[in-house]
């Protein structure tokens, strides 16, 4: 036990003395909860529009009015012939320009149809649906407002709810997937670099020269990193929770017992990579790439599962930060408990188990 | 078994696929002894060397360190060993009491028992002033010394040094054969590695290696006088050269 203490006193000195792995630790989570919190969103606000209206009649102008009065849209610039919508986008600040057919009010009353088009610069394909689902909101308001005191029979009025995240808040959907980024790196990265490191600088052989037995070097270098990861989940829910008001619905006991259990299991994958890397470097360059962008790409972090292709489904099985994430956005979003989570956190707990498993069978107890 | 002998090899052999790397080698130490383990880079000096430490698994042969079987009781021989590595191996970014600190902490040393130690270590070396500073600004010298010091920390039975001057200058090699001597004098037994064959004068006895066998094992002196060499590095290169 001793001998223990003084372990993870040593790993604390490497920790705090090394200002880069300080910046990883915890630098980092800090920063990307801001950046994805603030600077990365989907949603839209102030996006600049044109218009080009080829009626200019009252219905038109209440249309425009009603779009310019909405916290989304600022018109930028009228357009009058549409020989030049083309030299508008180019230009790159308008995002859409709508574009209403001649005699807009007297089609709306003698045909009841009248066409306004909606070109949107799709060189971001998100936003432009964002903003084009937007305007056909707007377009629907108006509508019914005009139809208000006309009954119309068999109208199918469709009337979306959002739940969980009713105003669509993309930093709901960023928080789950940066923390388990962050536990993932300084895990797994941080866990696999201190091992290589001693390995590297030949300590390592020291150390199992030592009467300390292997598995003790590796339990107490885990037991640092496990701590460390703990503070960084803590304090990412308090950033989401304080700062981007975001509501943690569920038990805040069953979301730190799951995060333990993804840490455990991104440590044990991180001693896997030490016992396959021989330097520093070799350790950092698996990690993110065998780890880190997995996570990022297939987890259903940023591009939903169901979308993807099949190949890419079935590999994304294998991937523990997918059913983490699952986990988390359920506890944390729709409060639920483990009743409706305890299928994921089988099979995480199964991976763990996997890769300890894997990660002793090939942790070398004596170098050769 | 012969308590005064606290090494004693028969017929260690380490093979990695075809190749072997040592050669069934077999010798002897007593204890307090200084033996120098010579050998031209590749010769196999420390791969014989890690078996002997318990990190690397002999293929065949038998072997007693400190009077515990390196095929069974690896653990039992760590206890009573210590071992100085090529690579200098102390934590750069710790000072040098935390290192001692840390280190006796590991061979299970009490509190008390560190404390003691590592104020008589640093008096020793001559380190006070540097006591609290981190171990990677000091003169490579000192490190090595400091390495020894902590490597002797658990009063081991046997020390094993593998190449501990290397880089160093004369003075401090100097230095550290005192240091040496003074442990061997106090019932250490000292295993050691170089490259450098006046250090190899300095051992009590000496083995040269060549390609995995032990090809010669005895004083210097007596060495000298088989070979009708002037000095030890003459013996080596008659020998290297075959």
């Amino acid at each position: 036990m001793k001998r223990f203490i003084g372990f993870i006193k040593k790993e604390f000195y490497h920790i705090f003395r090394d200002r880069r792995s300080l910046f990883i630790l915890f630098g980092m989570p800090i920063a990307q909860i801001l950046l994805f919190g603030f600077a990365i969103t989907n949603e839209i606000n102030n996006v600049d529009i044109a218009i080009l209206d080829h009626s200019k009649d009252a219905t038109t102008k209440e249309i425009i009015n009603k779009i310019s009065a909405s916290k989304y849209f600022s018109i930028k610039q009228i357009v009058t012939r549409e020989a030049d919508i083309a030299s508008v986008f180019q230009k790159g600040h308008v995002k859409a320009v709508l574009n209403f057919e001649k005699d807009f009010s007297k089609n709306l009353i003698k045909e009841h149809k009248a066409s306004v088009q909606i070109i949107t610069d799709a060189t971001d394909p998100n936003t432009a649906n964002t903003i084009s689902n937007y305007i056909n909101a707007i377009l629907l308001q108006y509508q019914k407002e005009l139809n208000k005191d006309i009954t119309i029979t068999y109208q199918i009025v469709s009337e979306t709810r959002m739940v969980y995240n009713p105003e669509l808040k993309s930093v709901y959907m960023f928080v789950p997937g940066v923390m388990t980024i962050i536990l993932m790196l300084v895990s797994a990265m941080m866990t696999s670099i201190s091992i290589t490191r001693e390995k590297e600088l030949g300590t390592m052989e020291i150390l199992l020269v030592s009467p300390l037995k292997p598995f003790q070097v590796i339990v107490g270098k885990v037991f640092s990193y496990i701590f460390l990861s703990i503070i960084n989940a803590v304090v990412i829910v308090m950033l989401s929770i304080f700062i981007f008001k975001m509501p943690v619905q569920g038990s805040l006991f069953l979301l730190a017992l799951e995060s333990i259990l993804f840490i455990i299991s991104a440590l044990a994958l991180g001693i896997l990579i030490s016992t396959i890397s021989a330097t520093q470097q070799t350790a950092m360059m698996i990690s993110l790439m065998g780890l880190m962008l997995p996570v990022i790409l297939l987890s259903g972090f940023i591009f939903p599962i169901s979308s993807m292709p099949l190949p890419l489904q079935m590999i994304s099985n294998i991937i523990p930060a997918k059913w983490f994430i699952i986990i988390i956005k359920g506890i944390m979003l729709k409060g639920v408990g483990l009743q409706f989570v305890w299928k994921e956190t089988l099979i995480l707990l199964g991976m763990t188990v996997l890769f300890i498993a894997l990660s002793v069978k090939k942790y070398k107890i004596r170098l050769e | 078994m012969n308590h005064n002998k606290v090494i004693q090899v028969e017929g260690l052999t380490k093979m990695f696929g075809d190749f072997t790397a040592v050669n069934a080698i077999t010798f002897d130490i007593e204890k307090g002894e200084i033996f120098g383990f010579l050998g031209a880079n590749g010769a196999g000096k420390t791969t014989a060397m890690k078996m002997l430490i318990g990190i690397s698994n002999p293929t065949s042969g038998k072997a007693n360190v400190a009077g515990f079987n390196v095929f069974t009781n690896a653990e039992d021989i760590k206890k009573n060993i210590g071992y100085m590595s090529q690579k200098f191996a102390l934590y750069d970014d710790l000072t040098v009491k935390e290192n001692i600190t840390f280190f006796g902490g590991i061979y299970g040393l009490s509190i008390k028992r560190i404390k003691e130690k590592s104020e008589i270590l640093i008096q020793e070396l001559g380190l006070e002033k540097v006591a609290n500073t981190l171990v990677g600004s000091l003169p490579l010298g000192w490190k090595q010394k400091l390495s020894f010091s902590v490597s002797l920390i658990h009063d081991p039975k046997i020390v094993f040094l593998d190449e501990p001057t290397g880089g160093v200058d004369p003075i401090t090699r100097r230095q550290f054969w005192e240091m040496i001597y003074k442990a061997a004098n106090q019932g250490t037994t000292v295993f050691v590695t170089t490259h450098y064959m006046d250090e190899a004068e300095y051992c009590d006895r000496v083995s040269i290696m060549v390609n995995g066998k032990i090809e010669a094992l005895d004083t210097p002196k007596k060495l000298k006088e088989k070979f009708k060499a002037a000095n030890m590095n003459d013996v080596f290169l008659k020998l290297a050269r075959g």
